[in-house]
């Protein structure tokens, strides 16, 4: 059953008797045209896609917590498309396009919310870059503006705009980018692939993956074996262990990303803004809780929570820039584990397992790419042909070299991301 | 997370810098073929348990060290010089 304001009220007029369970909890058949390895962001999309765009139904995802477990209910929430170079831009482009038609096309609320990011630039070689950036996103077709340190100012004048060391020059801000709700992006997703007939299977971990002639033939798991004429792996941070079922060995090194939440506070801070000059970034969530995070740890880690250097780098960085959060308290905080690719770039690609496809390396930005990847992904299981917005995602890359997406400039090595 | 270094003892994490799984210092021959160096420089195991990397005692004595350390809880297991690990392979 859809939902409208009309059910909202009639739904609290009549003691809110009439909800039913959002999506149906499967159980494993024994046979399926399509199974998903990992029932996070990226699977549940790649299934909603596979049905709605593809009419291919007889999918099933195979979880092995539950839904909304894992890192998609577990971010910063930012929706964004403001990258710089081609194959990252125009598939972050076509994402945030997803985004904003999502609500509608989910019938499910997720409280997308454009409210505009703004990354600072705090010297005149860092304004040199934005505006670069910003060029990059306009022909991407994307919206950039450059703002002087009075316009900034005037958005939000509670930062620290003559800090003795990081001064803040100006800031390029992106209106259309913004937050999203991330349980709920994972239930709509969910509830959308449900309702086409995809089966969603949780607690069911994938122990093998079947092989014959170079041709998948399906999964074994905990809850027995499946087969499937096509199987995709979409689990993130624990992409080498499964990968490893099929012979293969990924360019991904799996690090821990913390992120912090203050107590609820009034409402204060209206964007997403990102430092220039130390890793973090924040937004104020709907309940009023300061969302903040930074860098990664910087080590290979499969612990789901951090060390303290990094916390308190995160939060030196933030009382740098706006020192008025000193007296928030930090109610809680999380590490997630990302799959960090050795160019801070995804992976969309075929593997060398015939009807056997590969989702990874989304490294810390893989919440905003929900819809795009799923999409993509949905593309090439069903046509066996790369999706252009995402065709420059290719496995093979690091090999060969060509086509490297090295958004940071860094160098394309595991350490640098 | 401290690290014992070989040389200056148990120290904070603050003060060395990660390299990467400890591969690095298995450097193939010039001549190796190109999926051999594709592997080194960015194929790994990424175990989700005992790993060793390499880490370099960046504001310390700046040795570089061979670490082998627990993923999933962050226990460190044993630190060598990564000199002696290699002459030990040599």
């Amino acid at each position: 059953m859809g939902f409208s304001g009309w059910r909202v009220l009639k739904e609290g007029l009549t003691g809110n008797k009439g909800w039913a369970p959002h999506w149906k909890d499967a159980e494993p058949k024994s046979d399926y045209d399509v199974v998903i390895i990992g029932g996070g962001g990226h699977g549940l999309s790649t299934a909603y896609y596979l049905a709605r765009n593809h009419g291919i139904t007889n999918v099933a995802i195979l979880e092995k917590g539950y839904i909304g477990g894992g890192n998609v209910g577990r971010n910063t929430t930012i929706v964004r498309a403001n990258y710089f170079l081609p194959g990252n831009s125009e598939f972050y482009s076509h994402s945030l396009k997803l985004w904003e038609g999502l609500e509608e096309d989910l019938n499910y609320n997720v409280m997308h919310s454009q409210r505009g990011q703004l990354s600072l630039f705090h010297s005149d070689g860092q304004r040199d870059a934005a505006v670069r950036r910003g060029n990059s996103i306009h022909n991407q077709g994307d919206d950039a503006e450059l703002l002087d340190r009075d316009a900034v100012r005037k958005l939000v004048p509670y930062l620290d705009y003559d800090n003795t060391r990081f001064p803040i020059y100006g800031g390029l801000l992106q209106r259309r980018a913004g937050t999203a709700r991330h349980d709920a992006v994972a239930w709509g997703f969910a509830r959308g692939a449900s309702d086409r007939g995809v089966d969603i299977i949780q607690n069911c971990e994938v122990t093998g993956i079947d092989i014959e002639n170079g041709v998948v033939k399906g999964v074994q798991t905990s809850r027995g074996a499946i087969r499937a004429k096509k199987v995709a792996m979409v689990v993130a941070g624990r992409s080498s262990q499964v990968a490893a079922m099929a012979g293969m060995r990924l360019p991904i090194e799996s690090h821990v990303l913390q992120a912090f939440v203050t107590e609820g506070l009034k409402p204060c801070i209206d964007n997403v803004i990102s430092f220039g000059m130390g890793h973090f970034y924040i937004s104020q969530s709907d309940k009023g809780g300061l969302v903040f995070g930074g860098d990664l740890d910087f080590y290979a880690s499969y612990a789901a929570r951090g060390n303290l250097p990094m916390a308190e780098h995160v939060m030196e960085a933030g009382m740098t820039l706006m020192p008025m959060i000193g007296k928030a308290k930090v109610l809680r905080s999380w590490g997630g584990i990302m799959d960090m690719s050795p160019d801070g770039s995804p992976i969309i690609d075929h593997t060398p397992t015939e009807g056997l496809y590969l989702n990874c390396g989304w490294c810390y930005g893989g919440f905003k790419a929900v819809p795009g990847s799923g999409f993509s992904t949905a593309h090439l299981i069903a046509t066996d042909q790369k999706h252009e917005p995402a065709a420059r995602f290719r496995l093979d890359r690091f090999k060969t070299g060509c086509g490297l997406m090295d958004e940071e400039g860094t160098g394309s090595q595991h350490n640098l991301h | 997370m401290r690290l014992t270094c070989p040389i200056c003892g148990e120290r904070d994490r603050r003060e060395f810098y990660y390299v990467g799984d400890a591969v690095a210092i298995d450097r193939p021959a010039a001549n190796a073929d190109a999926a051999v160096w594709d592997d080194y420089v960015h194929n790994r195991v990424n175990p989700a348990g005992v790993t060793r990397d390499l880490w370099y005692h960046e504001s310390g004595c700046a040795a570089w060290i061979v670490v082998t350390r627990n993923t999933l809880t962050h226990a460190v297991l044993e630190t060598e010089l990564a000199s002696a690990v290699k002459e030990g392979q040599s």
